[in-house]
């Protein structure tokens, strides 16, 4: 299992390394004339010249990806073009906004396609309907339409919760709650739908198998058996599902975050990439990358948990 | 639509299994699939409205009139008019050709690339498949969003550029399908066939494998369609489309923005994305289930399984009973009357697998029940439990166990008495543990109920009962996982299972069927030494008079779901009554001729 995992590592820090050298070599080929497009029409062929020098633009494109690399490892990336602002800085700030949501959502989908699933399968019939067709609208429906909606009933009809804005949760927990929960709400959705049927198919799936009489035979409850020994067995597919949905989930984030106004990696992504700033691009590329490592990790440590089959490959 | 749904195939068809099966007949019995019909019928007029949109509306989706700002339905506009003044109905019809035909780009781009390289790597293997696995890997750890975002700023608003990138981020989305189905088919006999028989590759992958993946391909791209119109919609309305053409995204966008002035605004392009996206997403659905439909046994068959073939009772003649030899001084542990299982079926009839049984059962005996499969043993056993498979029900007599019903008891009270008073061994050791925990906590967890024993103390107790059921390392068996255990070792965990909470009748249904003949002997030794050292009642159910000679007190005959002949089994063996009884003893001794010469080779 440690092999298994080291071996998992490696492997995504290769990626990362790959996908970061193509980003960089990319993005400043197709950047043009960065000086130009910082200080604009107005600015003169000698300030834009000046601007080029400072940035360090004129050396050689691979020794000025082997100079970032050397500071990326440090975790320097630079500062924003436009702003100064430091890289680092600028993400991490906005990074524990996006994570919150993206977090939220994982839990909230988790939960809620548990119990909607395992219902489904259980009682069948017009509960069974109901979810399906539950199922195939929230797959269908795009998520920021899902928003659209939310905001129209909740924030502006009802007023429950506030149509934009952030609030952090150290500020004032009341306001964080009022702020996150239609957003986290919005990116849920379509994966409730996917995973929700995953639940429902892998419950009636393990309660066909012979296992489950046995354990009834010997007594066992039959919470028991549904909810320790059935639910784990269904839980593996489950989190495939999940697990595989999550780089989907950051990229509905960008425009779940547009629609709340909410200042997370989206927000940047939005800016920066409208901007042509690339230092804060590579950051991001970077920060998003590192995040989809990390969760592929903790996604295979808990299907060895569920799964001891998984354990030894 | 959720991007992240493509890759992870949760719509995607159980590819594995033989699709070649799918083939046959999936266009037709799509045809019979209402729902995929009706959706079908939907796209097809969306597709149609944005090819003929010229004859459906005399305005220009572009022209703006100043004059006409936001006026509502109907005074000459279908749908009223936008933000500048625009025809609304015009621009969806207009919008519908740009949205579905840039969706169609990034379906095709995708289709294109996954498919190709899907079909070179899975058919020629070798370096391409490695760096194509990396690629796909690659493709699908970036946010498609951010990747479009970046594009954007680069190559300008395109709808057209947008679309090309999106479809090479999707194109896993149909590498992995075309892969996982060509590298199975790849050494299938037909294709060796074929290619001995000097067929080129390239005849061989037209004819022979892009068959067998048209139509999960065909599912994948509906998917990947839908995806395409949701992501291409979202940019739009965030504002970073090309402003200059109409697509829905815009209009949902010019909608938004004008909200407060006129709502209805965003419920025109809300309602032409949502109904696409429904019809496509109902489309896939009906191909996937007739895809897997095609693939597996259908339901009713699997529900012909399900009820444990069940074989209708015929009305049949009286139990012969041979002459009871102690006319029971006790009442018997556990006295089965007129027992009858059923399976009511949708048409409201109801099939009978077990009528009319009835059985005694002493303390301290072992009794053998046998018969054919299908003879309703099984059922009689699970009746005893109340653990018949769904849809199955006990119609009459009753199951008086220690002087109660157990048809009649409470579900709580009948959860008390398995396990605690009545085991079960089952027929299949490997399947019948629950995979995803430890022998020992499968072992521990029904003494701590039954039981009330502590955890320390349930652990010493199933290390004592491995050591029992002969197995020789109890502490690594007892931390082991199913998986790790071989099938004469699982059995004997599952028999230490059944009798762990000091039972006084267990139910073995055919314990010894599914092992190697050696195991067997060993199982039944086993057996017999637990019964002699715990003095428990045992039912045991087999096909195999054997395994009768070997254990059984008495035993019972049975066919068709009826007993037909009853008694000690040294009575039964030496007189067999009813013919059926003697054709399973023939069944036996067929085979004792073939072994007679050999013996007398052996002296020589």
């Amino acid at each position: 299992m440690l092999t298994f995992t080291v071996r998992r590592l490696l492997y995504g820090i290769v990626l990362l390394f790959v996908i970061v050298t193509l980003a960089y070599l990319l993005l400043y080929a197709a950047a043009g004339n960065v000086g130009r497009t910082i200080l604009g029409p107005t600015a003169t062929q000698a300030t834009v010249a000046l601007k080029n020098q400072q940035l360090g633009l004129n050396s050689p494109l691979i020794s000025r990806y082997f100079s970032w690399l050397g500071h990326a490892l440090t975790g320097n990336f630079g500062s924003s073009w436009f702003t100064n602002q430091p890289v680092t800085t600028a993400i991490i700030t906005r990074l524990q906004v996006t994570l919150i949501l993206v977090l939220g959502a994982v839990i909230v989908s988790a939960v809620a396609s548990a119990a909607l699933g395992v219902w489904a399968a259980l009682r069948g019939g017009w509960v069974d309907r109901v979810i399906q067709v539950f199922s195939v609208l929230g797959f269908a429906i795009p998520g920021f339409l899902i928003a659209l909606f939310l905001v129209r009933i909740f924030a502006l009809g009802l007023h429950w919760f506030k149509p934009t804005g952030y609030v952090p949760i150290t500020y004032y927990f009341g306001g964080w709650i009022r702020t996150v929960t239609l957003p986290i709400i919005a990116l849920s959705i379509a994966l409730v739908a996917g995973i929700a049927q995953q639940v429902r198919s892998s419950v009636i799936d393990s309660l066909r198998q012979d296992w489950v009489r046995t354990l009834r035979s010997r007594g066992i409850s039959e919470r028991s058996v549904l909810f320790k020994h059935v639910l784990r067995n269904a839980g593996g597919p489950a989190l495939s599902v999940l697990a595989l949905s999550f780089v989907g989930l950051l990229g509905g984030a960008v425009i779940i975050e547009q629609i709340f106004g909410i200042p997370g990696l989206g927000q940047i992504a939005v800016l920066a990439t409208s901007q042509g700033d690339v230092p804060l691009v590579m950051g991001l590329v970077v920060a998003i990358g590192v995040i989809v490592i990390v969760v592929n990790l903790v996604v295979d440590l808990l299907q060895g948990f569920l799964n001891p089959k998984a354990r030894i490959s | 639509m959720s991007e992240a749904a493509v890759s992870s195939g949760a719509l995607a068809p159980d590819i594995s299994s033989d699709i070649r099966a799918a083939r046959s007949h999936l266009a037709r019995r799509f045809l019979k699939n209402t729902l995929g019909i009706a959706a079908l019928a939907v796209l097809v007029l969306i597709v149609l409205a944005a090819i003929f949109a010229p004859l459906l509306t005399s305005y220009d989706p572009n022209a703006v009139s100043v004059l006409n700002i936001l006026q509502g339905p109907g005074a000459g506009h279908l749908l009223g008019t936008d933000g500048a003044g625009r025809d609304v109905w015009a621009r969806l019809l207009f919008g519908a050709r740009f949205t579905l035909a840039g969706a169609l780009l990034a379906t095709v781009v995708a289709a294109v690339l996954g498919i190709t390289s899907g079909l070179v790597a899975g058919y020629y293997g070798k370096w391409f498949e490695s760096v194509s696995s990396w690629v796909t890997t690659l493709l699908m750890a970036l946010p498609g969003i951010v990747v479009l975002l970046a594009a954007r700023a680069v190559l300008g608003p395109s709808l057209w550029s947008v679309m090309i990138i999106f479809g090479v981020l999707l194109a896993p989305a149909f590498y992995r399908l075309v892969y996982a189905a060509v590298s199975g088919v790849r050494n299938e006999l037909f294709v060796d066939a074929a290619r001995v028989s000097g067929v080129s590759d390239f005849r061989i992958i037209a004819r022979h494998i892009l068959t067998v993946v048209r139509a999960p391909i065909i599912l994948q791209a509906s998917i990947v369609f839908g995806i395409a119109i949701a992501v291409q919609v979202g940019l739009d309305f965030l504002g970073f489309g090309d402003q200059t053409i109409p697509t829905w995204g815009n209009i949902l966008n010019d909608g938004f923005t004008n909200l407060y002035r006129d709502p209805q605004l965003v419920i025109w392009p809300g309602l032409a994305i949502v109904i696409t996206g429904v019809a496509l997403t109902l489309f896939a659905n009906a191909l996937r289930d007739e895809l897997e439909h095609s693939a597996r046994p259908s339901r009713r068959r699997r529900a012909a399984v399900a009820t444990a073939a069940a074989e209708p009772v015929p009305p049949v003649s009286n139990t012969i009973v041979h002459d009871e030899q102690d006319t029971a001084t006790e009442a018997p542990l556990l006295h089965i009357e007129g027992l009858a299982v059923g399976y009511p079926q949708p048409d409201g009839s109801v099939t009978r697998v077990v009528d009319n049984v009835s059985l005694n059962i002493g303390r301290g005996e072992v009794h053998g029940l046998i018969g054919e499969s299908g003879s309703g043993k099984t059922q009689t056993a699970w009746s005893v439990l109340r653990l018949l498979p769904s849809g199955g029900e006990v119609l009459e007599g009753s199951i008086q166990f220690d002087g109660e019903d157990l048809s009649k008891v409470p579900s709580a009270k009948m959860q008390d008495i398995r396990g605690g008073r009545i085991a079960y061994i089952p027929q299949e050791p490997m399947s019948n543990l629950d995979p995803s925990f430890t022998i020992g906590s499968q072992l521990t967890e029904p003494m701590r109920i039954k039981l009330g024993v502590s955890k320390a103390e349930a652990r010493a107790r199933a290390l004592q009962l491995l050591g029992q059921v002969g197995i020789p390392n109890p502490e690594r068996t007892f931390a082991s996982y199913p998986h790790e255990l071989s099938g004469g070792m699982a059995q004997r965990v599952l028999i230490a299972g059944a009798v762990s909470c000091e039972p006084d009748l267990v139910i073995a249904d055919e314990p010894t069927t599914a092992l190697d003949v050696t195991i067997q002997a060993e199982i039944l030794d086993l057996l017999r030494d637990l019964q002699q050292e715990l003095g428990v009642t045992i039912l045991i159910v087999t096909h195999n008079f054997g395994v009768v000679a070997d254990l059984c007190d008495q035993v019972s005959v049975m066919q068709k779901g009826r007993i037909v002949e009853t008694g000690p089994a040294r009575s039964l063996f030496a007189n067999p009554q009813h013919p059926y009884t003697r054709s399973l003893f023939d069944a036996i001794l067929d085979e004792s001729p073939a072994r007679g010469p050999y013996a007398e080779v052996l002296p020589r």
